[in-house]
């Protein structure tokens, strides 16, 4: 159930955007993926979930190999990419019939029925998704990662665009689903990584500054809260 | 595999393309056909659909590449090719179910021009006076030669996010695979390879099937045809993780 990252590296042309980072995540807890834009917490999220290829080192998930054995990996991952693609002349319900076909979700009527209800898309389930708000559409998005109750979630920036409720809603969803998966999310909010993570790395650069539990960093530093840790490591 | 096919077959059935698309094809086959008196059947007075297929692969040319053109391109643009590649599913499970998709779009275009068949059949002066293999034959050479533009339209459509040049590339290729063999075979200087040059493309090929006999050479061919195209789609996939 848990993801181990050894050494991992990418390199584009000249720009090295993730050099040879280590870092492990354990299920049943909430890891943070923290940094300033350009970092590299997407291009580490698109290696783990098998979208682009490390030009180094190396990625298990659940003691898979991410290279050896991309399908059984894929298969074991809900991921929700960076700017939450979508098909956006399918139906909210058509969309996930066909998320849960390629995973191969049994009893797929009655999941899709359940994860809406999770997901809290009750009253927008009938329509085309290009026309549900940004809101809607990042649950849809959330809805999509979790139909086939996988093992592992990555989840880039989950709450991006959500108004204040839908924020508190999403981030217990994912709290819920925390307990029980491996979950990795990355994003800019301080307050939200002090609500749901239990673990947090800072990345910078493409190297990791920071790895610890929660309580452990701010003990650390001896701050109350990240945003002091986050720009004093974040400001070289 | 299935789930791509599909989904992108309803996406076409519920876009406006498809129906835009086969409904100018059809008009336009049917025009030619019956209407003008250049390639009109009634005005050529034979009982035979040859006007049918010499005038099918120009359509093709520009039906193809323009129901083809989103397959991929849109993927890439609208960035859910990043969706797709993170599912437990092969690239090949990727471009083979958009490719058959497509290519089931071409045979709902073709069925209609069944009821041409069947009008030349009834109109004959004795009725049935048709070259029904040669038919049969025709019609297959066109299913391959339909199948060989779809393969050129998913390539073109893997090269860029821009559905136009998409669009532009496989026109394009298709006519130059079509009858630009052809017209290179004629000139002088090549006239030592000129058979090389002619079987390499499409045209002489098709001809040969239409004649109602259908000759391995003529199957391998398109199938390879096919199988280099796709197979440079994977490649270029593929490339992506760079």
């Amino acid at each position: 159930m848990s993801i181990i990252v050894k050494e991992l590296s990418k390199i584009y042309d000249k720009q090295i955007a993730v050099n040879k980072i280590s870092f492990e995540a354990l299920p049943g807890r909430i890891l943070g993926f923290l940094g300033p834009n350009g970092a590299g917490k997407s291009t580490t999220m698109k290696m783990i979930t098998g979208f682009l290829s490390a030009n180094h080192g190396e990625i298990f998930v659940s003691d898979l190999n991410i290279n050896s054995e991309s399908i059984a990996v894929k298969q074991k991952i809900g991921y929700l990419p960076e700017n939450n693609p979508l098909y956006f002349d399918m139906y909210v319900k058509e969309y996930l019939q066909f998320v849960g076909e390629i995973y191969g979700v049994q009893n797929l009527k009655n999941r899709i029925v359940e994860v809406i209800e999770a997901t809290g898309l009750q009253k927008e389930q009938h329509k085309q998704i290009g026309q549900l708000s940004k809101g809607y559409k990042q649950r849809v998005g959330l809805a999509q990662a979790i139909i086939h109750q996988p093992e592992v979630l990555i989840l880039d920036e989950p709450t991006s665009g959500l108004d204040p409720n839908q924020l508190i809603e999403i981030r217990n969803l994912i709290k819920e689903l925390g307990k029980t998966k491996t979950v990795i999310l990355s994003t800019h909010i301080m307050q939200e990584v002090e609500a749901i993570c239990d673990d947090v790395i800072i990345i910078n650069k493409g190297e990791i500054v920071a790895n610890n539990s929660l309580k452990d960093l701010l003990e650390l530093h001896q701050e109350k809260s990240l945003e002091p840790i986050f720009v004093k490591l974040t400001n070289q | 595999m299935l789930s791509i096919y599909k989904k992108e077959f309803y996406a076409y059935l519920s876009s406006l393309v498809a129906y835009i698309t086969i409904g100018i094809f059809l008009t336009v086959l049917g025009l030619f056909l019956w209407v003008f008196p250049d390639s009109s059947i009634l005005d050529y007075g034979y009982a035979g659909l040859d006007s049918l297929f010499n005038t099918v692969p120009y359509l093709f040319m520009f039906l193809i590449p323009a129901i083809t053109m989103r397959t991929l391109a849109e993927e890439k643009k609208e960035g859910t090719f990043e969706l797709l590649a993170t599912k437990p599913l092969t690239d090949w499970d990727i471009i083979l179910g958009k490719y058959l998709a497509a290519i089931t779009l071409v045979l709902f275009a073709l069925i209609p021009t069944l009821i041409y068949y069947i009008s030349v059949y009834q109109l004959g002066a004795t009725v049935g006076n048709i070259d029904s293999g040669a038919v049969i034959g025709s019609y297959i050479g066109l299913f391959l030669l339909g199948a060989s533009f779809v393969a050129i339209g998913v390539f073109s459509s893997s090269l860029t996010k821009n559905q136009i040049i998409a669009f532009a590339i496989a026109v394009f290729l298709c006519f130059i695979t079509f009858s630009g063999f052809d017209s290179a075979s004629q000139i002088l200087s090549f006239q030592s390879i000129d058979s090389i040059l002619i079987n390499l493309g499409i045209n002489a090929h098709y001809q040969s099937i239409s004649r109602g006999v259908l000759d391995t050479r003529d199957l391998i061919y398109f199938l390879s045809f096919i199988a280099i195209f796709l197979v440079i789609t994977k490649t270029i996939l593929g490339g992506r993780k760079w």
